[in-house]
C-alpha cells in the first residue's frame, strides 16, 4: 500500500511539474496530464508479471513511469532531449519502453486497441502465458476499430484486458453527450466479452479487479472489458479552456474522491505515520526537482538524428 | 528564493496573451492549485493556477495589459518566512528584462540547452547506400514457367517453412484459398494457426497485424484488394510506418501488407485504382510493385525477411501471366533496385507493375520504326532507385514515365521532378508522362479503355520526346 502511495504521488508531482514546465515553454506541443487518474495504472501494473504488456493512448506519462521507465527519461522526452525515452522524437504522446513491456504512447484515438490485440495475438501464437492490457478513453470507446477489435479478440480468445479509463470527458464532450448507451463496461456484451465497472479512484479496488481480470485472461478464458470510473482534474491537454464543466465539479471530485487522499487516509488508519509519508513526499519532491533540472539541461538531439530511426538499416 | 510567476504558455502556439484579470491581490496567501489570474489568448480565456505555495508579494503586470509575452514575469511569490527586502532587486531585474525586445529576452533565458530557433543549417542527409549491381540470377540457372500467382504463393510458403513467426492473415485467405487464389494450399500445409481468416474488418486486422509485429511476429496481411486498404490506411501510416521513429528506434515492425492494386477490369471506380503514390509518399514504409513472376517471388521473400513495414503491391490482371522463374532453393532479390528490362539507346521508358507490360509492347512497336527504347522497371517505389533511372537517361537523354494510375502527385510526377534535379543537363527533351486519365475509373468498356494507358499512348509520347512524328 505504501508503494501505491509512492507511485501515485510520484505521478502526481511529476505531472504537476510537467504542467509548470509547459507554462514556462520548456515543453511543447500537446501535453495531456494524468492527474486524478493515477490509481488506475498503479493498481493494474501491480497485478502484472514480467513479460506482460501494456499499451495506451497519448496520455502516457504515468503508464511509462509505472511500467519501468525512469522519471528522468520521461521528463527529458517531454523537453525533447536526446536523453528522452524516445530520444526526443516522440514527445509527450509517444512514450515507448518495449523492454519493460510498454508499447506506447499512441496519438490516434483508439488505434492502440487493435495494436494491443495484436500483441495479445503474438503472445498466444508464441504460446507464452503473458497478458496484454490495452488502455483507452471513454471517447475512444466510440471508435469503430475498438469494436472490430472486440470481435477478433473474442473470436480468437486473445489474452487481453480492455480497460476504459472513463474520466467522463473526451476533450470537451461528456460521455452523456457522446454515448447513446453510457454503461461503457457493457459495450463488449454484443461480442461476448464480459464487462465490469470499477471505481478507478480507489487503488485497492483497482488492484482487486486487476488481479481477478488478469487471472481470468491468463487462464485462457478470453478477453475482458473493465470500465474504470475516474476523473481528470486538469484540462484535456494544456490548451484547454475547460468551459464544458464547472469548477465546482472539479473541486468536489478533488475533495471527495481524490485517489491519493484516499490511500493516505487508509494508510494512516492502518497505523502508518504521517512522518513516514512525509519522508516519501520529500523523496518524491527531490526526485521531481532533480528530474526537471536534468530535463532542462540535457542536450537536444544532434541534428543528424533527424534522419535516423526511420527504417531498420539492414 | 522568491518565486517568479511568469506568463504561462497555454497552448502549443501561444506567444503572448492579455492578462485579463487578477483573481488574487498583493499580500494574499495562495496555495498550489489556486486560480490566480485569467488570461485571454486568441483562442480562449484560460485560468492560471498557482504551482507553488506562498504569499503573493507583487503583481508586475496590471489587469488588462495586452500582448504580454510568454515567459515574462507577471508576479512574485514569497515562500513562508521569506523577507520582503529581496523583492526590489527582483522586481527591477524583471522590469528591465521585459523592456528588452522580446527575442533578446528569450535568448537570455535560453542557456538551458534548448535552442529557440531551428538550426541554421540542415545537416546533409546520409545517402542510402545504393544497392550494388549484382547478377541476380546466376548464369546457367534452370528456369521454370510460373504464373505471378504461383510465384507469390511459393514465396510465402518458402518463408513460412523457413521461419515459424511468419503467418498470413486476411479475408478469405485460408478456407477459401484466397479471393484471387494467391494463398492456395497454405492452410493445408501450415494449418489455421498460421493462415488466419479474418472478419471483414480491414482497419481492425491491419492494426492487429501491426500489433503482432510489435509483439515479435512477422505478419503477412493480405488485403483482398488494396482498394479496401483505405479503411486501414491509418494503421499502416500512423501505426506501422511511424512507430519506430517516434520511439527513437526502440520499436521494430516487420510486417508485409500485400494484395492486388491498380486497375482491374470493368469493376468501376471503387474497385479499380492505383494507390502506390499514396503509400510511396510515407517515410517509414518500403513500397514494392513488381511486374514479373520472378521479381514478385524474389521481392516478396525479401519483404517478408525485411525488418520494416512493407506495402507490397500486386496486380490482379498480372496474376495469371506466366514468366520464367529461376529454379533456386532460395531466390531473394534486393529491395530498392530497379531493373533494365530492355536495353536501348534512344529513349528511356520508366514504368512499374503492369505498366511495364505496356512499355515493353510500345518498345517493340517503336523498334519497328527504328527507335530503340530502354525500359526501366522500378520494381521498388520507395526507396526509388534513381541511380538506375539517371544512368539510363544520361545515355538516352530522353525519358517517358509510364504509370497505370492517376497523374497528379504520382510516381511519374516524382520521377519527373527528380530528373529535373538530378539529370537536367542530360535531357534533350522535357520528361513526359503517360498515365491514366485524371478521372474516377469508368465502367463502360469504351470509356475504361480510353481512361487506361496503352502502348499507343506510349508510342506517341516517345515520338514526341524524340521529335519524330
Ligand atoms: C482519430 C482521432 N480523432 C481525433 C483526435 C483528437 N483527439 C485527441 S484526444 C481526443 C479525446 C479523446 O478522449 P478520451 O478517449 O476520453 O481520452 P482522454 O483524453 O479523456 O484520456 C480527441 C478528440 C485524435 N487524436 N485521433
Ligand atoms: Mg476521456
Amino acid at each position: 500500500m505504501l508503494e501505491f502511495y509512492r507511485q501515485m504521488s510520484l505521478i502526481r508531482r511529476f505531472e504537476e511539474k510537467a504542467g509548470q514546465m509547459y507554462g514556462q515553454g520548456l515543453i511543447g506541443g500537446f501535453c495531456h496530464l494524468y492527474i486524478g487518474q493515477e490509481a488506475i495504472v498503479v493498481g493494474f501494473q501491480s497485478a502484472l508479471k514480467k513479460g506482460d504488456g501494456v499499451i495506451t493512448g497519448y496520455r502516457s506519462h504515468g503508464h511509462a513511469i509505472v511500467t519501468g521507465a525512469s522519471s528522468k527519461e520521461v521528463m527529458a522526452e517531454l523537453t525533447g532531449r536526446d536523453a528522452g525515452i524516445a530520444r526526443g522524437k516522440g514527445g509527450s504522446m509517444h512514450m515507448f519502453d518495449p523492454e519493460a513491456g510498454f508499447y506506447g504512447g499512441h496519438g490516434i484515438v483508439g488505434a492502440q486497441v487493435p495494436l494491443g490485440a495484436g500483441l495479445a495475438f503474438a503472445a498466444k501464437y508464441k504460446g507464452d502465458d503473458s497478458v496484454i492490457l490495452a488502455y483507452f478513453g471513454d471517447g475512444a470507446a466510440n471508435q469503430g476499430q475498438v469494436y472490430e477489435t472486440f470481435n477478433m479478440a473474442k473470436l480468437w480468445s486473445l489474452p487481453i484486458v480492455f480497460i476504459v479509463e472513463n474520466n467522463q470527458y473526451a476533450m470537451g464532450t461528456s460521455v452523456a453527450r457522446s454515448s447513446g448507451q453510457q454503461e461503457l463496461f457493457r459495450r463488449g456484451e454484443g461480442f461476448g466479452i464480459p464487462g465490469k465497472l470499477v471505481d478507478g479512484m480507489n487503488v485497492l479496488e483497482v488492484r482487486a479487479a486487476a488481479d481477478e481480470a488478469v487471472a481470468h485472461v491468463r487462464a485462457g478464458k478470453g478477453p475482458l472489458l473493465l470500465e474504470l470510473k475516474t476523473y481528470r482534474y486538469r484540462g484535456h491537454s494544456m490548451s484547454d479552456p475547460a468551459k464544458y464543466r464547472t469548477r465546482e465539479e472539479v473541486k468536489t471530485t478533488r475533495e471527495e474522491r481524490d485517489p491519493i487522499t484516499f490511500i493516505k487516509k487508509r494508510l494512516l488508519e492502518d497505523g502508518e505515520t504521517e512522518e513516514t509519508l512525509k519522508v516519501i513526499d520529500n523523496e518524491i519532491k527531490a526526485e521531481v526537482a532533480d528530474v526537471a533540472d536534468f530535463a532542462q539541461n540535457a542536450p537536444e538531439p544532434d541534428p543528424s538524428e533527424l534522419y535516423t530511426d526511420i527504417l531498420v538499416e539492414s | 528564493m522568491p518565486i517568479e510567476i511568469t506568463m504561462p504558455a497555454l497552448s502549443p502556439t501561444m506567444e503572448s496573451g492579455t492578462l485579463a484579470k487578477w483573481l488574487k491581490s498583493e499580500g494574499d496567501m495562495i496555495s498550489a492549485g489556486d486560480i490566480i489570474a485569467e488570461i485571454e489568448t486568441d483562442k480562449a480565456t484560460m485560468e492560471v493556477e498557482a504551482v507553488d505555495d506562498g504569499k503573493l508579494a507583487r503583481l508586475l503586470v496590471t489587469e488588462g495589459t495586452e500582448d504580454v509575452p510568454v515567459g515574462q514575469v507577471i508576479a512574485v511569490l514569497l515562500e513562508e518566512g521569506e523577507d520582503e527586502s529581496v523583492l526590489d532587486e527582483i522586481v527591477t531585474k524583471a522590469e528591465q528584462k521585459s523592456q528588452k525586445p522580446e527575442k533578446k529576452a528569450k535568448a537570455d533565458e535560453s542557456d538551458d540547452g534548448q535552442s529557440e530557433e531551428a538550426p541554421a543549417v540542415l545537416p546533409a542527409r546520409p545517402r542510402a547506400a545504393s544497392v550494388p549491381d549484382e547478377e541476380e540470377i546466376p548464369a546457367g540457372t534452370e528456369m521454370v514457367k510460373q504464373t505471378v500467382r504461383e510465384a507469390l504463393r511459393d514465396a510465402m510458403a518458402e518463408e513460412m517453412r523457413r521461419d515459424d513467426t511468419v503467418f498470413v492473415m486476411g479475408e478469405e485467405v485460408a478456407e477459401y484459398q484466397g479471393a484471387y487464389k494467391v494463398t492456395q494450399g497454405l492452410l493445408e500445409e501450415f494449418g489455421d494457426k498460421r493462415v488466419v481468416d479474418t472478419p471483414i474488418t480491414e482497419y481492425g486486422f491491419a492494426g492487429v497485424g501491426t500489433g503482432a509485429a510489435l509483439g515479435g511476429l512477422r505478419p503477412i496481411v493480405e488485403f483482398m484488394t488494396f482498394n479496401f486498404s483505405m479503411q486501414a490506411i491509418d494503421a499502416i501510416v500512423n501505426s506501422a510506418a511511424k512507430q519506430r521513429y517516434m520511439a527513437g528506434g526502440k520499436i521494430t515492425i516487420p510486417i508485409v501488407f500485400r494484395g492486388p492494386n491498380g486497375a482491374a477490369a470493368r469493376v468501376a471506380a471503387q474497385h479499380s485504382q492505383n494507390l502506390a503514390p499514396w503509400y510511396a509518399s510515407v517515410p517509414g514504409l518500403k513500397v514494392i510493385a513488381p511486374y514479373s513472376a520472378a521479381d514478385a517471388k524474389g521481392l516478396l521473400k525479401a519483404a517478408i525477411r525485411d525488418q520494416n513495414p512493407i506495402v507490397f503491391l500486386e496486380n490482379e490482371i498480372m496474376y495469371g501471366h506466366s514468366f520464367d522463374v529461376p529454379k533456386l532453393d532460395d531466390f531473394v532479390l534486393p529491395i530498392g533496385k530497379a531493373k533494365v528490362v530492355r536495353k536501348g539507346s534512344d529513349v528511356t521508358i520508366v514504368a512499374y507493375s503492369i505498366a511495364v507490360r505496356e512499355a515493353l509492347k510500345a518498345a517493340d512497336a517503336l523498334a519497328e520504326e527504328g527507335i530503340e527504347a530502354e525500359v526501366v522497371d522500378l520494381r521498388t517505389l520507395r526507396p526509388l532507385d534513381m541511380d538506375t533511372v539517371v544512368a539510363s537517361v544520361r545515355k538516352t537523354n530522353r525519358c517517358v514515365v509510364v504509370e497505370e494510375g492517376w497523374p497528379v502527385c504520382s510516381i511519374s510526377s516524382e520521377i519527373s521532378a527528380r530528373l529535373m534535379e538530378e539529370a537536367f543537363d542530360y535531357l534533350d527533351a522535357p520528361v513526359t508522362r503517360v498515365t491514366n486519365e485524371d478521372t474516377p475509373t469508368p465502367y463502360a468498356a469504351n470509356l475504361e479503355k480510353l481512361w487506361l494507358i496503352s502502348p499507343e499512348k506510349i508510342v506517341r509520347a516517345v515520338k514526341a520526346v524524340c521529335y519524330r512524328d
